[in-house]
C-alpha cells in the first residue's frame, strides 16, 4: 500500500466539523431515532429518571405495607373496590384470556387494596431490578457517560454512532418488556432481584412458558444486558481512539477514567450472568434442569425435571457479574463528585495518579470477591477464606479514592453550590456505607447479619445517598451544558436538605433494625413474630422503627417534588448561561451551551492537564485544558498538586 | 460531521476503530462463552457416576463439520489478502465460498443432527431397579474394568404399553393422526391393555420399523385415562452388548441402533425423553452451547451475504475501508470458528 495510512484528510476529527451544521434532520431523527451522543445520553437520562421515581414508588407501597401490615394503602381502597366490582361483572370464563386479564392481575396483587404477599414479593424484587438495571446504571453510566464523555475528550461523537443507538433502543425494549410483565397473570417476577433458582425456575410455572413475570424478567434482562454490552464497547473505543490532540491519558478527567474502567466491568462481567440467563430461560421455557437439583420436592410433589443441575452454579453466574455490578453503580458517581469538587474547591485534586491506579486495581479485585455474598451457601472454610482475604483487600483501593477526595477540600476556597453539596454530602454517605461493609467481609460475622436489615442498610448507603447524590451533583453541574440554562439555586438548596435528612431518617434506623436481628424479607415488617420479642433499641421495637423508616421514606418522596419542578422550569425559565458557568477547566466547557451536532466549534488542542485552578501566578483562578502556555509560563507536571 | 479513524489507523493506537470495537466485543464473548463452559464443567464434575453419557454423538458427521468451519476461515483470510490486493473479483469468490461453508455447518446442524436426536429414545433406570436391567447396563462388567456404572439405555422407540382406565377412542384418533396403530399385544406377552407402534411395523424388517417418536410417547401419556406400563426400545450397541469390551468406549464411526429389543418397565424407569435438552444435564448443555454457537454462526453468514452484495459501493469509494470491513467480520468469523474447536472435543470426543 503506497498511501501513509495516517494523512488521509478524514482522519482529522475537525476538518469537518462545522460543514455539517447546516444539514437539517427532520424531528425523528433528531430527537427520537438520534444518533448524536448527547441525544442519546439523555434519552438514557429521561428514561432512568422515569425509572428511579418508579422503583421509588414501589418501594413506598412497600413501606406502608411495612408500618401498616394488612392495612389498605391510603386512597388504594375504592380504587380495588370498584376495580373488584368491574371484574366481577367481567368474570373469567374456561380460565381463558380475555381482554382484561391485566386488570385481574393488577387486582390479584391487591386484594381490596392491601397489599398481598405475593405482591409484595414482586414489588420487592421489581424495586431492586428496577433501581440496579433501569435506573442508576442507565443514568450513572449511560446517560453522563453518554453526554458528557465525548466533550470531556473533545470527540465530534461516539465512535459508532448507530451502535449507540441500538444501545438506547435495546435498553427501550427491555423497559416495556419490564413494564409489561406487571400486568400478566401472576404479576411481576417475584423471586428477588437476584433470581435465585430453585424458586425462580418454579416460580409462575402455572401460566404460558413464555407469557409470565419470571420468564419476561429473564427476557428482559437478557435486552438489557445486549443495550449494556453495545455500550460498553462504544465507551471504550471511544476514550481509547477519539481523545482530541494533546489529551493523553493523564490529562483524562477523572470522570473519564471512572467512565473506562466501569466500561470494562460492564464488558466482562455481564457476559456471565447472559450465560446463567439463558440457562435459566431454558430451565424455564425448554424444560432443561440446569439449576435443578435432582430430587426436589415442588408443593410436596417430585418435581417434573430431569435433575442433574446446581442451584450454587447461578448463584457464582450470578454474583460473578453482580460484584463488579457494585462498582459498576459507584465508580461513576465517584468520577462525578471528583468533577464537581475539583471545580468548587478551586484546586487541583490531589493524588490523581493514585487514584486511577486505585480505578484498576478495583475493577481487577472486584472479579474475584463474588463469594462473600454466599457465605450462607455452606462454602468450606478454605474458600471462604480466600473471599475474605480479597475483599478486605478491595477496600485498600476504596479508601485511597474516597481519602484522596476528602484530602482535596483541605486548603481549597469552596463554592458551597447545590452540586457541591451534593458532593460534598456524597462523601460521608459513602463512607458509611463502605464502612458498615467491612464487617459483612467476615464469614463468621456475615453468618448473623446476612439476610437482616442490616444489609439493606449498608448498601442502600453506598446506592442511595451514595450514587443517587453523585447524580444529582451531576444532573445541577451539567445542566446548563445540556439546556443553556441552570437549575434554581434556591429549590436545589430545598431539594438537597430535605433529601439528606429523610434519606438518613430511612436508612440509619435499618442498622439497628438489622443488629437486632430483624429479617429483611418479611412482608409484614415481623408482625407476626411481635409476642416473641419485646427487645428495643433506642427505645423503641424494631417494629416502630418501621414506622418511622417509612414515614421518612414518604417525606423523601415529597422532598423530590422541587427537583422535579426545577427540572421542568429551568429547562424554559432558567437562568441563561454561556459556555462555561462554573469557570470549570476540562473540555465541554469549551464547547457551546447546548453544543451543537459534532460538538466543537473550533479546532482543539488540549494543552494541560484537568484540574489546573488556582496555578500560582496565572491571571485567573482556572486555566482551561485548551489554554496554550504562556512563553514565561513554567511547563507545570501532568497533574499538580 | 464525520468519526475520524473509520477507515484508516490512529497513529499513536495503530488501530481503526472498528478493529478496537470488535476485539472488544470479542473480549466479551469470551465471558459470555467462558460462562456457559464453566455452567459445562460444573454439570460434569458434579454429575453422578453413570449420569453423564458418552458417544450419543454423531463424531464423522461433527468432524465433517469442524473441517469446514476451519476451511471458511482459510477463505475467508484469502477474501481479505485478495481485498488487500485490490483483486475484488477473486475476493468476492472466496467470501462466496465461506457463505457456503456457514450455510453447510447450519444444515448440518439444523436439518441432520439436531433432528436424529429428537427421535432418539433415551431412559434413565432406577438405581434400585437397575440388577433387573444388567443384561442391557452391564454394570458387573463395567465394575471389573474399573469403570463407572451406566444407568441410562438409549436407542430407537419401537412401541409403548398402555394401560387404559378410560375411553379408547381419544387414543386411538391421536394414534391415527401421527400415522400408529392401537393394537392388541401378542398373546401371552406383558399382560398390558394395549400397545401403540408404528403402522404395520410388525411386518416389516427391523432396520425399517417406523417406531414411535419420543415428543408423541409424551402425548400419549397425558391422554386422560392412559397409562404408559412399559417401553420397547430397538438398543443402541452399547447396552445392546453391554459386556463386550469393545463397546466401553464410544466409537468413532456412528453405529445405528441394533434390532435387540428391550422391554422398560415405566416403574423402573427414572426419566425418559428423546434427545431433546430436558433429557439430561448432557444434553442440555449442548443444545445450549451449540444452539448459540448456530446463532453466532448465522449472524456472521448474515453479515457476509450483506457484504457479498453492497460491499462493492464501499469498495468503490474506498477499497481500504471494505478490506477492514472484511477483516473485522473475519475476526469475528475466527472466534466463531474457534469456539466450535472446543464445542467439538469437550462434547463429542471426551
Amino acid at each position: 500500500m503506497a498511501a501513509p495510512i495516517t494523512s488521509n484528510a478524514h482522519d482529522d476529527p475537525h476538518a469537518h466539523g462545522h460543514d455539517d451544521h447546516h444539514h437539517e434532520l427532520g424531528f425523528w431523527q433528531k430527537y427520537i431515532f438520534s444518533t448524536d451522543h448527547k441525544i442519546i445520553g439523555i434519552q438514557y437520562g429521561l428514561t432512568g429518571l422515569v425509572f428511579l421515581a418508579f422503583g421509588f414508588l414501589l418501594m413506598t407501597v412497600m413501606r406502608w405495607q411495612l408500618a401498616h401490615p394488612g392495612t389498605v394503602v391510603p386512597g388504594m381502597g375504592p380504587v380495588f373496590a370498584s376495580l373488584g366490582e368491574f371484574l366481577k361483572q367481567h368474570p373469567l370464563q374456561d380460565n381463558t384470556f380475555d381482554g382484561w386479564f391485566w386488570l385481574r392481575a393488577v387486582a390479584d396483587q391487591f386484594p381490596g387494596g392491601v397489599m398481598s404477599a405475593d405482591g409484595y414479593n414482586s414489588f420487592g424484587a421489581m424495586h431492586g431490578t428496577i433501581m440496579v438495571f433501569f435506573g442508576i446504571v442507565p443514568i450513572a453510566f449511560a446517560s453522563f457517560g453518554n453526554f458528557v464523555v465525548p466533550l470531556q475528550i473533545g470527540a465530534p461523537d461516539m465512535t459508532f454512532p448507530k451502535i449507540n443507538m441500538a444501545s438506547y433502543w435495546c435498553f427501550f425494549i427491555s423497559c416495556v418488556i419490564m413494564v409489561i410483565s406487571f400486568f400478566v397473570p401472576g404479576g411481576a417476577a417475584k423471586s428477588g432481584w437476584t433470581s435465585y433458582p430453585p424458586l425462580a425456575s418454579v416460580a409462575d410455572s402455572a401460566f404460558w412458558s413464555f407469557f409470565n413475570g419470571q420468564t419476561l424478567w429473564l427476557t428482559g434482562m437478557v435486552f438489557n444486558i445486549t443495550a449494556s454490552l453495545l455500550g460498553s464497547v462504544n465507551f471504550v473505543a471511544t476514550i481509547i481512539q477519539l481523545r482530541a490532540p494533546g489529551m493523553t491519558w493523564m490529562r483524562l478527567p477523572f470522570f473519564v477514567w471512572a467512565q473506562f474502567v466501569t466500561a470494562f466491568l460492564l464488558l466482562l462481567a455481564f457476559p456471565p450472568l447472559e450465560a446463567a440467563g439463558i440457562f435459566q430461560l431454558m430451565d424455564r421455557v425448554a424444560g432443561t434442569s440446569f439449576f435443578m437439583p435432582t430430587g426436589l420436592i415442588v408443593n410436596g410433589q417430585p418435581a417434573h425435571w430431569a435433575g442433574g443441575g446446581s442451584p450454587i452454579l447461578y448463584q457464582h453466574l450470578f454474583w460473578f457479574l453482580a460484584h463488579p455490578e457494585v462498582y459498576v453503580l459507584i465508580l461513576p458517581g465517584i468520577g462525578m463528585v471528583t468533577e464537581v469538587i475539583a471545580n468548587n474547591t478551586r484546586k487541583p485534586i490531589y493524588g490523581y495518579k493514585a487514584m486511577v491506579g486505585a480505578l484498576f486495581v478495583l475493577a481487577f479485585l472486584s472479579f474475584i470477591v463474588w463469594a462473600h455474598h454466599m457465605y450462607m451457601t455452606g462454602m468450606g472454610a478454605t474458600v471462604a477464606a480466600f473471599f475474605q482475604t480479597t475483599t478486605i483487600m478491595i477496600s485498600v483501593p476504596s479508601v485511597i479514592l474516597i481519602t484522596a477526595l476528602l484530602i482535596s477540600l483541605w486548603g481549597g476556597s469552596i463554592r458551597f453550590t447545590v452540586p457541591m453539596l451534593f458532593a460534598a454530602a456524597f462523601l460521608p454517605m459513602f463512607g458509611i456505607g463502605g464502612l458498615t461493609g467491612i464487617p459483612l467481609a467476615f464469614n463468621a460475622v456475615d453468618l448473623y447479619l446476612h439476610d437482616t436489615y442490616y444489609i439493606i442498610a449498608h448498601f442502600h448507603y453506598v446506592v442511595a445517598p451514595g450514587t443517587i447524590f453523585a447524580i444529582f451533583a451531576g444532573i445541577y453541574y451539567w445542566f446548563p451544558k445540556a439546556t443553556g440554562r441552570l437549575l434554581n439555586d434556591f429549590l436545589g438548596r430545598v431539594h438537597f436538605f430535605g433529601s439528606l435528612i429523610f434519606i438518613n431518617g430511612v436508612f440509619a434506623p435499618m442498622f439497628l433494625q438489622g443488629m437486632a436481628g430483624m429479617h429483611r424479607r418479611w412482608y409484614d415488617g415481623g408482625k407476626i413474630y411481635e409476642g416473641l420479642s419485646n427487645a428495643t433499641v433506642l427505645g423503641r421495637t424494631g417494629l416502630e422503627w418501621n414506622t418511622v423508616i417509612s414515614y421518612s421514606a414518604f417525606l423523601l418522596g415529597v422532598a423530590q417534588i422541587p427537583f422535579i419542578i426545577n427540572f421542568f422550569w429551568s429547562m424554559w425559565a432558567g437562568k441563561k448561561v454561556g459556555r462555561n458557568p462554573w469557570d470549570g477547566t476540562t473540555l465541554e466547557w469549551d464547547a457551546p451551551s447546548p453544543p451543537g451536532h459534532g460538538n466543537f466549534d473550533k479546532p482543539l488542542t488540549v494543552y494541560r492537564g484537568p484540574y489546573e485552578y488556582s496555578v500560582p501566578g496565572a491571571d485567573k483562578d482556572f486555566l482551561p485544558q485548551t489554554e496554550a502556555p504562556k512563553t514565561s509560563e513554567k511547563p507545570l507536571p501532568t497533574t499538580t498538586h | 460531521m464525520e468519526i475520524p479513524y473509520t477507515a484508516s489507523a490512529r497513529p499513536d493506537t495503530g488501530l481503526y476503530n472498528a478493529k478496537l470495537g470488535i476485539w472488544l466485543f470479542l473480549a466479551s464473548e469470551v465471558m459470555l462463552f467462558g460462562g456457559l463452559f464453566s455452567g459445562y464443567l460444573f454439570l460434569r464434575l458434579g454429575a453422578e457416576d453413570g449420569y453423564w453419557p458418552h458417544g450419543l454423538l454423531n463424531v464423522p458427521v461433527g468432524t465433517g463439520n469442524t473441517a469446514v468451519l476451519i476451511l471458511s476461515s482459510v477463505t475467508i483470510v484469502l477474501t481479505w489478502a485478495n481485498l488487500k490486493m485490490r483483486n475484488f473479483a477473486l475476493a468476492q469468490r472466496y467470501l462466496l465460498a465461506t457463505i457456503l461453508c456457514g450455510v453447510l455447518f447450519l444444515v448440518v446442524k439444523l436439518a441432520y443432527e439436531y433432528p436424529q436426536k429428537f427421535q432418539h429414545f433415551g431412559a434413565f433406570i432406577k438405581k434400585d431397579a437397575a440388577h433387573e436391567y444388567e443384561a442391557y447396563l452391564g454394570n458387573e462388567h463395567l465394575k471389573e474394568r474399573g469403570m463407572p456404572p451406566r444407568y441410562e439405555i438409549s436407542g430407537h422407540l419401537e412401541a409403548v404399553e398402555v394401560s387404559l382406565t378410560g375411553d379408547k377412542a381419544a387414543l386411538v384418533t391421536l394414534a391415527e393422526e401421527h400415522g400408529l396403530e392401537v393394537v392388541e399385544p401378542p398373546a401371552g406377552e406383558h399382560g398390558h391393555a394395549l400397545m401403540v407402534e408404528g403402522k404395520a411395523d410388525r411386518e416389516k424388517p427391523a432396520d425399517q420399523k417406523k417406531g414411535v417418536s419420543p415428543a408423541l410417547a409424551e402425548k400419549i401419556a397425558k391422554v386422560p385415562g392412559v397409562k404408559i406400563e412399559a417401553f420397547e426400545v430397538a438398543l443402541d450397541p452399547a447396552n445392546a452388548d453391554p459386556k463386550n469390551p469393545d463397546n466401553d468406549r464410544p466409537h468413532f464411526l456412528y453405529r445405528h441402533a441394533t434390532d435387540k429389543v428391550a422391554l422398560l418397565h415405566a416403574k423402573d424407569v427414572q426419566w425418559a425423553s428423546s434427545f431433546a435438552p430436558k433429557h439430561s444435564s448432557y444434553f442440555a448443555v449442548y443444545f445450549t452451547i451449540t444452539g448459540l454457537h448456530g446463532l453466532h454462526v448465522l449472524a456472521g453468514v448474515l453479515v457476509m451475504v450483506y457484504f457479498y452484495f453492497f460491499g462493492i459501493e464501499i469498495y468503490r469509494k474506498n477499497p481500504e475501508h471494505q478490506a477492514n470491513r472484511i477483516e473485522v467480520v473475519g475476526l469475528f468469523w475466527h472466534f466463531v470458528d474457534l469456539i466450535w474447536i472446543f464445542v467439538f472435543p469437550i462434547f463429542y470426543l471426551l
